[in-house]
């Protein structure tokens, strides 16, 4: 194991680079769409609806079939993976960003606007806040899940740290599989701890207080 | 002549196809203390609600300072008008003194200004405790919790206040003690105009400078608390302040 | 590449449908095996809070570890084939329904539960005739996630020789002939939308009998 690490720590830290590039790139625009969407259609609750269940349809589809079917498209390489974790990512928080939301006390809504908010300050000062644990939780899954998937990105040449996993398997050996694995696990656990961390920063005391009771 | 502050002519009010209130007029003075007396049901949530534009009418016309609520700006009329809800009208995300602040900052308000304001309503509604303005709602206790609902309800002085069944989640002793409170308040702010909405017969008759009893979408009376309960107008209104004889009967028997 | 997906299917058809029974052969068995491992260990989790830790913990370690590293690691252990295979998808399978089998019978409220005792029924009538019912959305549930599971990680499985549709692709790969990764891709999306299509109409079938029943 420690041999294999000297001789190629180098090519090792640059997959896990790689990796965790390809993921936080696809996870950064699944973010962007899934606001944009959720701007636009929040009020429009079947268009939503539609919306989610097209993605469901998409979601249920393997990710190594999801990788394959692209190369036509868009060629082999870092591109089509970004797009097909793109998509994974977008149904997990475009699910739990909206159940979030639909999921807020109808009295707070009322009691926003009976104040005199209007529509957007309802939205921005009401609504994303009191949905921000649920945001968290839904960058959370999806990151996890992207990480997982993307090593599977390895078979159309996107890099990442499944290549370790494949050259284990083509050449026979555990340790490169052990290390593929290794790595992959803590790239994932060092970027849920960094995720808690801005949670913690960004939702400050009150979520506490709500859940202890006081 | 007394200044009409809320006026409504001939309001009808239907959810789809329910018909929630058939046809209702009525008009409330400046400074008056109104409560509205009903069960669930009765149309006076809804009443209330057609007040700041949270229901808008059917067909008819409501004037609300002066003003037609057809041509208004519901955002900024809402900014001027107290608004006090049952138990979780608080934020939970925001502290006691971010919640009391919300309208003055929509109004844009100065920070100094605000702050001072917020100190003000606190003492007003006995919660001064410098403690209490950096605490989060679910840390207060019920009592405590409403308290806060009105001096947010007041941060802008704003001539009219809605009040929509506020204390109806508390325990009686509380809300005894809130209900004094309320009316003393009243009696401070002169000019000001108190609309209480309750299902508490009581807390109707001891509060309310008149009483407007609804049921069904119709007002059955509105008038003075002696007049109520010396010449109820209808049979509903009889039987309403039957109940409360029934009540006294058995605390007579059981002394 | 039309006329070469039509050439495929002259010449190789009943490879073809081999790989498509294989795949369902290898995703319905580790599917079942799985269900009868989760449960009653799912019911004792919902009872015994030191078991409910456990799965959870089995299950959140599952989650992080990509499925592909789980494929490859496991050789070195139980070597290759159909059995290595299903030995493998059955521990991916086992995750989503050991906890919502757990969730299921913990929503399952209380109160109803000793209604049932109070008249008389004993814990074996309990269980068929109020808990298993109640629980049974989340259950079916698991199994739809599980199922998805299990499709997509068979599709890998061809890597550790298991075969099914995932051959295809992977042939395609190895010799980029764009008509076997084409084939490969939609035949392994599209057994994964019939499978979720299938399961909804269940799930809305035992939700309208319920309906029907109260």
């Amino acid at each position: 194991m420690i041999q294999y690490w000297q001789e190629n720590s180098t090519r090792m830290i640059n997959l896990t680079i790689q990796h965790a590039q390809m993921v936080l790139t696809s996870l950064l625009i699944a973010l962007v769409i899934a606001t944009i969407l959720i701007a636009i259609f929040l009020r429009k609750k079947n268009w939503l609806n539609l919306l989610i269940y097209i993605f469901s349809l998409l979601y249920s589809v393997p990710s190594y079939a999801f990788f394959a079917l692209l190369i036509p498209v868009t060629g082999l390489g870092e591109t089509s993976a970004i797009i097909v974790l793109a998509f994974y990512s977008e149904y997990v928080l475009l699910r739990t960003f909206i159940t979030g939301i639909r999921n807020i006390n109808t009295n707070y809504l009322e009691v926003a606007k009976g104040v005199g908010m209007t529509n957007t300050q309802v939205f921005t000062r009401v609504q994303l806040p009191l949905a921000l644990p649920a945001i968290f939780s839904g960058l959370q899954v999806a990151l996890a899940s992207t990480m997982a998937i993307a090593t599977i990105a390895s078979t159309i040449s996107a890099g990442g740290l499944g290549d370790l996993l494949f050259e284990g398997l083509q050449t026979g050996r555990v340790v490169p599989i052990l290390w593929g694995t290794i790595l992959t696990v803590a790239l994932t656990l060092i970027c849920i701890i960094i995720l808690k961390l801005l949670e913690n920063i960004m939702i400050s005391d009150w979520w506490e207080v709500e859940k202890t009771g006081r | 002549m007394t200044n009409e502050i809320i006026k409504f002519n001939h309001v009808k009010k239907n959810f789809g196809k329910n018909e929630v209130i058939p046809d209702i007029t009525f008009s409330i003075n400046q400074g008056e203390f109104v409560t509205v007396l009903g069960s669930s049901g009765s149309g006076k949530t809804t009443t209330l609600k057609m007040i700041n534009g949270l229901e808008q009418p059917t067909t008819g016309e409501i004037v609300v300072n002066g003003k037609d609520l057809k041509n208004t700006n519901l955002v900024d009329l809402r900014r001027h008008i107290g608004y006090v809800v049952q138990s979780i009208g608080l934020f939970p995300h925001m502290t006691i003194a971010q919640n009391i602040a919300i309208t003055p900052k929509l109004l844009g308000w100065k920070q100094e200004k605000i702050s001072s304001r917020v100190g003000e309503l606190l003492e007003m509604v006995g919660l001064h405790n410098a403690d209490f303005a950096k605490r989060y709602p679910a840390q207060l206790s019920g009592g405590q919790q409403q308290r806060v609902g009105v001096a947010r309800a007041l941060a802008t002085n704003p001539p009219i206040m809605l009040f929509d069944e506020p204390f109806s989640a508390l325990d009686a002793i509380t809300r005894q003690k809130l209900q004094v409170e309320v009316k003393k308040l009243h009696q401070q702010l002169k000019e000001k105009t108190f609309f209480f909405v309750t299902h508490d017969i009581n807390e109707a008759l001891y509060l309310g400078d008149r009483v407007m009893v609804m049921n069904r979408g119709k007002i059955e009376q509105f008038a003075s608390a002696q007049e109520v309960v010396n010449h109820p107008a209808s049979e509903y209104v009889k039987n309403l302040i039957d109940t409360v004889r029934t009540n006294q009967k058995l605390w007579e028997g059981l002394k | 590449m039309v006329t070469q997906i039509i050439q495929y299917f002259q010449t190789n058809s009943g490879e073809y449908w081999q790989e498509v029974g294989q795949h369902l052969f290898l995703s319905f068995s580790s599917l079942t095996i799985a269900l009868i491992i989760a449960l009653p260990v799912g019911y004792l989790g919902s009872k015994n809070r030191g078991v409910a830790i456990f799965c959870e913990s089995f299950a959140q370690i599952l989650r992080i570890i990509p499925s592909l590293a789980f494929l490859f690691i496991l050789i070195p252990f139980i070597g290759t084939g159909i059995g290595p295979a299903l030995i493998a998808l059955v521990v991916l399978a086992l995750p989503p329904l050991v906890v919502n089998t757990i969730l299921g019978f913990n929503e399952v409220p209380v109160d109803l539960e000793e209604v049932g005792l109070s008249l008389g029924m004993t814990n074996g009538q309990l269980l068929k005739q109020i808990s298993l019912p109640l629980a049974l959305p989340f259950i079916l549930n698991g199994i739809k996630l599980a199922l998805v599971e299990v499709i997509a990680s068979a599709s890998l499985a061809t890597y550790i020789g298991a075969g099914g549709l995932g051959q295809l692709i992977m042939t395609g790969l190895g010799l980029y002939k764009m008509q076997y990764i084409v084939i490969g891709g939609v035949s392994v999306a599209l057994l994964s939308l019939i499978a979720m299509f299938i399961f909804d109409l269940i799930i809305k079938k035992v939700r309208n009998d319920d309906q029907r029943n109260y």
